[in-house]
């Protein structure tokens, strides 16, 4: 789950921050809180995990419960796959 | 009535019922007049004076509902800013308006110690959330302690319709953001011209998507206290499926939306959802394609939908009536009720139907103009009919059909919409010329089908290598979200006109 982890905080700082540094927030805060994330970051998210770690998304999934923080999603991709 | 009396007339007659469900929690009528009432007295007594600007830099949150009515009742005037918005733009604001008190979460409290010592005006900050305050400074203020320490006793009004309720900072051309300034007679003009018209019911649950810092949003709140109703208030359209939720579980019916809202929607299983409660569906700040419109009529096919165009300079013009949409899909309709509109040409003649020219607006909705700018309000707000009067020039062009209903066809200065949002080219530009490496830079707008127009930067830079990152990185640390630009072109050159300037014509 720590590479999960991992690779979502180098996707969000690299394509959301447009940072070339780490991502600079706790795994467990809320994108929504913390601004980072809008209606369009959150479709470019969904499509990350879905051809990064070869998951389905439906569109019932794309909750703050399975989307809100990184280590909200990194839980939700680690589910998914187990599921696959 | 004064926009403050919108929730305390409601808290009269209504104290027990629901007007807030935000945050995963319900707020009833008597409990925010009793938050605002306290947070009123508090700015009273750090200095408040009577149309005293206090800026609400918060997200839709109960705060900021708060913030907004206990402003009024103190006598001060709320200027409400995306809360995205970045460093210098919000000291811009807080200095162009010259702010004295400042409202915004707990965990920027270093950026509201930088403004305290920068903006001069600047005198008080109240902070929301739980973060202790690391700076103790007699200026910075708790607003869970004022909540807790203040009496919720009524307060008078100090102010008349005349006085300025907000400012509302709209993009021009030039790049740095106006205040329009709207006083209370505007406002309740217009929300009651808006409730009539959406036919709204003290019943009507209305769920708010858009940011308290744009008007379309604002109004929700301030109209739906007025009538009497809930407002469901969200953080933006973040989570599709969790706002179809949310409509179902509060029983929703109305849901003002902007295109980019029911592009998504209209693309999403909706069957899982019980949305019967749906009673109308309104658009604005940019056209709704008839493809859309066609979609949503068919997936809601007994909800009223409303076209409509307006301008932050006089909240709303137009409005199309319902059983008018499939006649008319492209058209925005007629003229709000209790106000006018017609059409002139360049030299100021009025046109007749079929003939393309300038939207001017009359009525109680004008707004009194722009904060500090006389010359743009001038240009703006012009002398109509009757002396002492003004109308609102848009300087959008439109064109009307033989039976008097209105058709959008442009924009008359180059304004980009993007996702509803308006992008100042030079705003932009003016962060790009800033980074170094770059000599030479033009944005504009190119169409998008779901944003409606996208922003593309074009970039000319010297010697070095300029990364498109580097770039982006740069726009995301200076501009709000919707003005970054999804395109970077790098060029040699600029295409120019005679005279020099950038022909931005010849980009595409």
């Amino acid at each position: 789950m720590e590479y999960i982890a991992a690779s979502i905080r180098d996707y969000i700082a690299r394509n959301i921050l447009f940072s070339g540094e780490a991502y600079p927030h706790p795994d467990d805060a809320s994108f929504l809180d913390l601004g980072i994330v809008d209606s369009m970051n959150v479709l470019e998210l969904v499509g990350f995990v879905e051809n990064h770690f070869g998951i389905e998304v439906g569109d019932t999934d794309i909750v703050p419960e399975n989307f809100d923080s990184v280590s909200k999603l990194a839980a939700f991709v680690a589910r998914k796959r187990r599921q696959a | 009535m004064l926009v403050q009396e919108f929730l305390e007339k409601s808290a009269a007659r209504l104290p027990e019922k629901v007007c807030l469900v935000c945050d995963g929690r319900r707020w009833r009528y008597a409990e925010v007049d009793a938050c605002a009432n306290r947070l009123a007295h508090a700015l009273r007594d750090a200095g408040l004076e009577r149309g005293d600007r206090v800026v609400v830099f918060l997200p839709n949150s109960v705060e900021a509902v708060v913030g907004i009515f206990a402003t009024l009742k103190a006598g001060g005037t709320f200027v409400v800013v995306n809360p995205t918005t970045k460093e210098r733009k919000l000291a811009y604001i807080l200095d162009n308006c010259r702010a004295s008190a400042l409202l915004c979460s707990g965990r920027q409290q270093e950026l509201a110690a930088t403004l305290l010592s920068e903006v001069p005006s600047l005198r008080t900050v109240v902070l929301t959330g739980k973060e202790e305050s690391v700076h103790r400074s007699p200026a910075m203020l708790s607003y869970d302690r004022i909540q807790e320490e203040w009496p919720a006793e009524p307060c008078a009004p100090v102010q008349i319709d005349l006085d300025l309720a907000c400012l509302i900072y709209t993009s021009g051309s030039t790049g740095e953001p106006k205040g329009v300034m709207c006083d209370h007679g505007n406002v309740d003009f217009a929300a009651a011209s808006i409730i009539s018209y959406l036919k709204n019911v003290e019943d009507d649950v209305v769920i708010g998507l858009l940011p308290l810092s744009f008007d379309y949003g604002l109004y929700q709140l301030l109209m739906t206290f007025r009538f009497g109703g809930t407002l469901v208030l969200e953080k933006g359209f973040v989570y599709p499926a969790a706002v179809l939720e949310r409509m179902q579980q509060e029983r929703v019916t109305g849901l003002p939306g902007v295109p980019t809202i029911f592009a998504v929607l209209v693309k999403m299983d909706m069957t899982p959802y019980d949305l019967s409660s749906l009673r109308y569906i309104s658009n604005t700040a940019a056209a709704l394609p008839p493809s859309h419109i066609t979609e949503l009529r068919r997936r809601f096919p007994g909800v009223a939908i409303y076209s409509m165009y307006g301008l932050t300079e006089t909240k709303r013009a137009l409005y199309l009536p319902p059983d008018q949409v499939d006649r008319r899909p492209g058209s925005v309709g007629i003229a709000i009720p209790g106000t006018e509109v017609w059409l002139e040409d360049d030299e100021g003649n009025r046109l007749g139907p079929g003939q393309i020219g300038e939207l001017v607006i009359r009525g109680r909705h004008v707004m009194r103009g722009y904060w500090g700018d006389e010359a743009a309000t001038a240009r703006r707000y012009r002398p109509g009919p009757l002396p002492g009067e003004r109308v609102c020039y848009s300087g959008d062009l439109f064109r009307m059909d033989e039976e008097g209903y209105y058709y959008f066809v442009a924009r008359r200065d180059d304004i980009i919409k993007s996702r509803g949002e308006k992008v100042a080219p030079k705003e932009v530009e003016n962060v790009l010329y800033a980074l170094e490496g770059v000599v030479q830079a033009a944005v504009i707008g190119i169409p998008d089908p779901v944003l409606g127009q996208a922003v593309k930067a074009f970039v000319v830079v010297d010697g070095r290598t300029l990364s498109e990152r580097e770039v982006l990185a740069h726009c995301r640390a200076n501009l709000e979200d919707y003005m970054v630009p999804r395109q970077i072109e790098f060029c040699r050159e600029l295409p120019k006109t005679d005279s020099g300037k950038i022909k931005k014509s010849a980009l595409r």
